[in-house]
C-alpha cells in the first residue's frame, strides 16, 4: 500500500492505495465519487475522463499513485454553487445526452477542449472529442452543445 | 396551450449532468460478494473436466460453482415466440459442451472483484475441441451439428420453403443478388452490472440495467422455481440497451447464486467480456430476386433469408419473421415469396439490436431496387417512385402479410430530394466524373418503412394525485435513454393541466409498478404514452366527481390551484385514493416510414469513403417532443451509417472473435461521422389517441441502404454494381479491382 494525497474537487484527500489501483476506482470506490463511469477496459471510450491539473485524462489509464500531489476535477466538482457549468448547461439545452453514461466523460473532455481552444470549428470539436464514444446521440447534439458552450463563453 | 409537440428540455438531465445517476454499478452494497464468470476460450469443445481446487484455495474466494452444482433448467427462447427449436436451449453454466467463445463454464464468488479476477485465472478447464461452425453458410449444410440430438442446425423458420415456379412470369427484367447484413455488437456504453439480494422473507431482489424488468421478473421466477411474488426486479438508470439488455444467463445466475449462498452478490462485466457475452445483432444473408416489367413496374420478389442465430435459439432466431413480414417495404409488389431460416453457429447468440430484423428487409429491397434501376438504365429514384404504395391506399395489406396503418411515401421521397438538392448533387457528380478526379461523388437514396410495436402488445400506466396536488405517473414501459420522464410528463400535463415540473414519472421497479412489458420494438410512446394518457383521463373524471362534491363544480378548470385545493380536501378526508387510476393500452403495430439520402466521397485510388451528408426524412406520426425525436433519429442514423461504413463483428474460422474490444471493433467516434440533416414530416396513425408511431429504430432503417447505395453509385462508372458492407476501404478497393480486371 502506498500513501497518496490528491486534491479532488478542491478537497485534499489522503489515502492508502494499492499500487495497482487505477485512479478511476480510487475515485469511485474509495472516495465514493461514482459520477465518473467506466465504459471499457482499453482506454477507448473516454467515459472515465476527468481533469488532472486542468487537463483531460482517461482515469482508467492512470494509477492512483501517479495522481499523487495533483488536483483532480470530476463531474461532481464542475458545478459552482449548485449552478451547472456552461458546458453542462449547453449539454442540457442542446439535448446532448440520452442514457447519460458517456456524458460525464464528454463534459470533462469538452471543458478541457474549450480551455485549449475557446472557439473551435466543427471539425476541431469532432477531432478533439475523438477519444470519447457515445452510442445514443450520433454525436450531432454533443457537437452542437460544445459549439453553444463556446459561444456562451466568448 | 398544450405542451405536446414542443421542444421541452428534459427533466431527467440534471442527475446525469451532475454525476448523480443511479446506475447499478453505483450502488454501494459494501457487503456484497463479487461474481466473476470463467468463460470459454474455445468456440466448440467437449468439457472433459473442470478443476476448481486451486481457485477455491485462493485468497478471499468464497465459492466456485460449476454445472455440477446447477439445480435449475436451461434458458430457452421466449415462450411467446413460437416455432423456435426447443432443443437448442442454453444451460446457465456449460457442463458438457461449450458452443461459443464467452460461454460461462464456472462462477467464482469472492470478497473483492480483484480476488475474483485472480481466482478465475486458476480454474482449469479440460477442453476437447470439436469441429467449429463459424458461419451460417457452414451451419446450413447440417454437417457439423451443434445439437446432435436436434438432428439439424435450424433454430427457427419464417415464410415457406415452397416455391412458385411461375413467380416471375410476365417479368421482362429479373435482377438478383445477395445482401449480407454484418453482425454488430450493440455496445451500450454502460456494461451490464447486476446486484442480487435475498431478504429474511425470502424475497429475491435483482437490480439490473434492463429494458424489461417485468418480463425479467417472470423469467427469473420461472427459471429458479419461484412464485413471481418472491421476485422483485429493479431497473434503475440504464446506460443504453439498444435491444440487447434483456434477461440472459448472467442475471439468472446472479439470482441463483444469491439464493444458494444466502448472501448479496454483484457482478459488473468488463467491456471485453461484454463484447463476447452480451448478445449481438444482425448477421443475416439475404438472397433476393426481383422481377419487373420493362417500364420498371415490379411484379414479383423472392427473398431467401439465412440468419445466423449464434450458439443458442434466443430472440434472434425469431427475427427472420419480421424481415419477411416487412419484405414489401414501401412498394406495391403483387407477388412475394419468403423462405427464411435461422441456424445455430459457434458464435455469440443473436438478439434484437436497434431495428431487429427490419433493417435487413429494407437493406435488401433497396439493393434490389438499385440493381433494377441499373439494369433498366434509369434513375434509381424514379424506379422507386413508380412502385410506391400510393398515399390513398391505406390501410394497405402487403403481399408479405403486413397491414400498414398510414403513410405518404412519395411525399417523404420528394422532401428528401428537395432538402438535399438532388439535381445539384447529380450535376456536381457529373462534373467530377468528367474531370476524372480521384475523389468521386456518390449519391444514395433509400425509401424505408419500419414496424413499431411489431407484435401488437399492451402497456400499463397509472396516475396518482398527491396530497400536494402534484402527480405521480407510473409506467410499465422502461427507460434506457429515451426521455420518458419528460415525454410522458408532457402527455399527462396535456390532460391534467399541471406543468411538467409537478409530474414525476416512475418506472423500472416491479415492486412499485404492478405490470409492464418494457421498452423494445419502438413502442414506448404509442403504447406506454397512450396508457398514461388513458389513466390521466380517468383521473380527470374522478376529479370532476370529487369537485362536484367539494366545490359544487362538476367541470372545474384543470389547473394547478384546482388540483392543490381538491387534493388537500381529499387528503383531509382520507379520500386521496379516489384520485388514482390505471389504464392498459393495446394496439396493433404502427408503421413509421421515411426516406434518406446519403452523399459520399470515395477515393477511387484507395477505397477510402467519407460520408459527407446524410439527409433524413423520418415520419413517426404525431410528435410529442421534437427535440427527443430528433435525438432518436440522430442516434439511429449513426448506428445505421456505422453498419454501412465501419462496424462488422467478425470471427476467424475457429470461431475466435477478431473484434472483441473497443480497440478492434470499429465503433465510430465523432470524427468519423458528419452532422445529420433532419427533415420533419408527420403522418398520424389512427391506432392510438396520440397519433404517434415509434421513432427509436427508424433511423437505422433508411441510413444503411442509403450509404451503401451512395458508395456503389460513386463506383458505377467503373462497372461496379455491388459492394458488400462495410462499404469502405478494403471492400471498395477490391470491388474496383474486380471491376477493372
Amino acid at each position: 500500500m502506498t500513501k497518496v494525497a490528491i486534491t479532488v474537487n478542491g478537497e485534499r484527500r489522503e489515502a492508502e492505495v494499492e499500487p495497482r489501483q487505477l485512479l478511476v476506482y480510487f475515485l469511485r470506490n474509495q472516495l465514493g465519487l461514482t459520477g465518473t463511469n467506466v465504459g471499457c477496459d482499453t482506454s477507448s471510450c473516454g467515459a472515465c475522463t476527468v481533469l488532472v491539473d486542468g487537463e483531460s485524462v482517461k482515469s482508467c489509464t492512470v494509477f492512483a499513485v501517479q495522481a499523487d500531489d495533483t488536483e483532480v476535477t470530476t463531474i461532481e466538482g464542475l458545478a459552482e454553487n449548485g449552478e451547472l457549468h456552461p458546458v453542462q448547461q449547453a449539454f442540457h439545452e442542446q439535448h446532448a445526452l440520452q442514457c447519460g453514461y458517456c456524458t460525464p466523460g464528454f463534459v470533462m473532455a469538452a471543458v478541457s477542449l474549450l480551455r485549449e481552444n475557446p472557439s473551435p470549428t466543427e471539425e476541431e470539436i469532432r477531432l478533439g472529442l475523438e477519444g470519447n464514444l457515445c452510442r445514443c446521440t450520433g454525436y450531432h447534439n454533443i457537437v452542437k452543445a460544445v459549439q453553444a458552450a463556446a459561444e456562451a463563453g466568448s | 396551450m398544450s405542451v405536446l409537440g414542443n421542444r421541452v428540455l428534459r427533466k431527467e438531465d440534471a442527475r446525469f449532468l451532475r454525476g448523480e445517476a443511479s446506475y447499478v454499478e453505483n450502488m454501494p452494497m459494501e457487503d456484497a460478494l463479487h461474481v466473476t464468470f470463467v468463460r470459454s476460450l474455445l468456440a466448440h469443445a467437449r468439457i472433459d473436466g473442470v478443476d476448481t481446487s486451486a481457485a477455491e484455495a485462493a485468497p478471499d474466494v468464497v465459492a466456485v460453482l460449476t454445472a455440477a452444482d446447477l439445480d435449475v433448467g436451461t434458458f430457452g427462447p421466449p415462450p411467446h415466440l413460437h416455432g423456435l427449436n426447443a432443443a437448442m436451449t442454453r444451460p446457465l453454466i456449460a457442463g458438457e459442451v461449450v458452443r461459443f467463445v464467452g460461454e460461462i463454464v464456472a462462477v467464482v464468488v469472492a470478497k473483492s472483484r480483484a480476488a475474483g479476477a485472480d481466482a478465475a485465472e486458476l480454474v482449469m478447464v479440460d477442453y476437447d475441441p470439436l469441429p467449429v461452425v463459424a458461419s451460417a453458410a457452414e451451419a446450413a449444410k447440417d454437417e457439423v451439428l451443434l445439437f446432435p440430438e436436434a438432428g439439424t442446425n435450424v433454430a427457427g423458420r419464417a415464410g415457406s420453403p415452397e416455391h412458385d415456379e411461375a413467380l416471375f412470369e410476365g417479368c421482362d427484367v429479373v435482377v438478383s443478388g445477395t445482401l449480407i447484413s454484418p453482425r454488430m455488437a450493440p455496445c451500450p456504453l454502460e456494461p451490464r452490472s447486476v446486484v442480487a439480494t435475498v431478504d429474511d422473507d425470502g424475497l429475491l431482489t435483482v437490480w439490473t440495467p434492463s429494458q424489461t424488468p417485468h418480463h425479467d421478473r417472470f423469467g427469473i421466477a420461472g427459471m429458479l422455481g419461484l412464485d413471481p411474488a418472491q421476485v422483485r426486479v429493479v431497473s434503475p438508470d440504464v446506460g443504453g440497451g439498444f435491444g440487447a439488455k434483456q434477461l440472459s444467463t448472467e442475471e439468472l445466475l446472479l439470482g441463483w447464486v444469491a439464493r444458494r449462498l444466502g448472501r448479496p452478490v454483484r457482478w459488473t462485466e468488463t467491456r471485453s467480456e461484454s463484447m463476447v457475452a452480451l448478445h449481438h445483432g444482425r448477421s443475416m444473408q439475404l438472397d433476393f430476386t426481383l422481377g419487373a416489367t420493362r417500364e420498371g413496374k415490379v411484379l414479383a420478389y423472392r427473398v431467401d433469408i439465412l440468419a445466423d442465430a449464434g450458439a443458442y435459439a434466443v430472440l434472434g432466431s425469431f427475427l427472420p419473421n419480421l424481415t419477411g413480414l416487412m419484405a414489401s417495404a414501401v412498394y406495391a409488389i403483387p407477388r412475394i415469396e419468403i423462405d427464411g431460416r435461422s441456424v445455430v453457429t459457434n458464435t455469440t447468440p443473436i438478439t434484437s439490436f436497434r431495428g431487429a430484423g427490419r433493417p435487413e428487409a429494407t437493406q435488401t429491397i433497396e439493393r434490389a431496387m438499385d440493381l433494377l434501376a441499373a439494369e433498366l438504365g434509369e434513375d434509381p429514384v424514379e424506379v422507386r417512385r413508380r412502385n410506391l404504395i400510393p398515399a390513398d391506399a391505406f390501410p394497405y395489406k402487403t403481399a408479405s402479410g403486413a397491414t400498414y396503418d398510414s403513410g405518404d411515401y412519395e411525399r417523404a421521397l420528394d422532401l428528401v430530394l428537395e432538402a438535399a438538392g438532388y439535381d445539384e448533387l447529380r450535376e456536381e457528380q457529373r462534373h467530377r466524373r468528367e474531370q476524372g478526379v480521384p475523389l468521386q461523388l456518390g449519391i444514395g437514396v433509400s425509401a424505408y418503412i419500419e414496424i413499431s410495436n411489431p407484435v401488437g402488445e399492451t402497456e400499463y400506466g397509472d396516475v396518482e394525485i398527491t396530497a400536494e396536488g402534484t402527480a405521480i405517473v407510473r409506467t410499465g414501459s422502461c427507460v434506457h435513454g429515451q426521455s420518458h420522464e419528460t415525454t410522458f410528463a408532457q402527455i399527462v400535463s396535456d390532460r391534467l393541466g399541471l406543468p411538467i415540473e409537478k409530474i414525476d414519472v416512475h418506472k423500472g421497479d416491479t415492486a412499485e409498478i404492478p405490470k409492464g412489458t418494457g421498452t423494445y420494438g419502438s413502442k414506448s410512446t404509442q403504447l406506454g404514452g397512450s396508457a398514461v394518457r388513458g389513466a390521466a383521463d380517468a383521473v380527470v373524471e374522478q376529479a370532476k366527481a370529487l369537485a362536484a362534491e367539494y366545490l359544487g363544480d362538476a367541470d372545474p378548470d384543470l389547473e394547478p390551484a384546482m388540483w392543490a385545493d381538491l387534493a388537500a380536501r381529499a387528503a383531509a378526508d382520507g379520500r386521496l385514493g379516489e384520485l388514482k387510476a390505471s389504464h392498459e393500452f393495446t394496439s396493433p403495430p404502427s408503421f413509421p416510414f421515411g426516406a434518406h439520402l446519403a452523399v459520399v466521397e470515395v477515393d477511387v485510388e484507395t477505397g477510402k469513403v467519407d460520408l459527407l451528408r446524410l439527409v433524413a426524412v423520418d415520419d413517426a406520426g404525431t410528435v410529442v417532443n421534437p427535440l427527443v425525436v430528433e435525438g432518436q433519429v440522430h442516434g439511429g442514423v449513426a448506428i445505421g451509417a456505422a453498419q454501412a461504413l465501419y462496424e462488422a463483428y467478425s470471427y476467424d474460422e475457429d470461431g475466435t472473435p477478431l473484434t472483441s474490444t473497443f480497440v478492434n471493433y470499429a465503433f465510430p467516434s465523432a470524427a468519423d461521422l458528419p452532422s445529420w440533416e433532419f427533415v420533419e414530416m408527420e403522418t398520424p396513425t389512427p391506432n392510438n389517441p396520440l397519433g404517434a408511431k415509434g421513432i427509436g429504430e427508424s433511423g437505422t432503417m433508411g441510413s444503411t441502404p442509403a450509404v451503401q447505395s451512395a458508395v456503389v453509385d460513386a463506383l458505377s462508372p467503373f462497372g461496379v454494381r455491388h459492394v458488400d458492407m462495410p462499404v469502405n476501404g478494403e471492400n471498395v478497393w477490391r470491388a474496383l479491382q474486380a471491376a477493372q480486371a
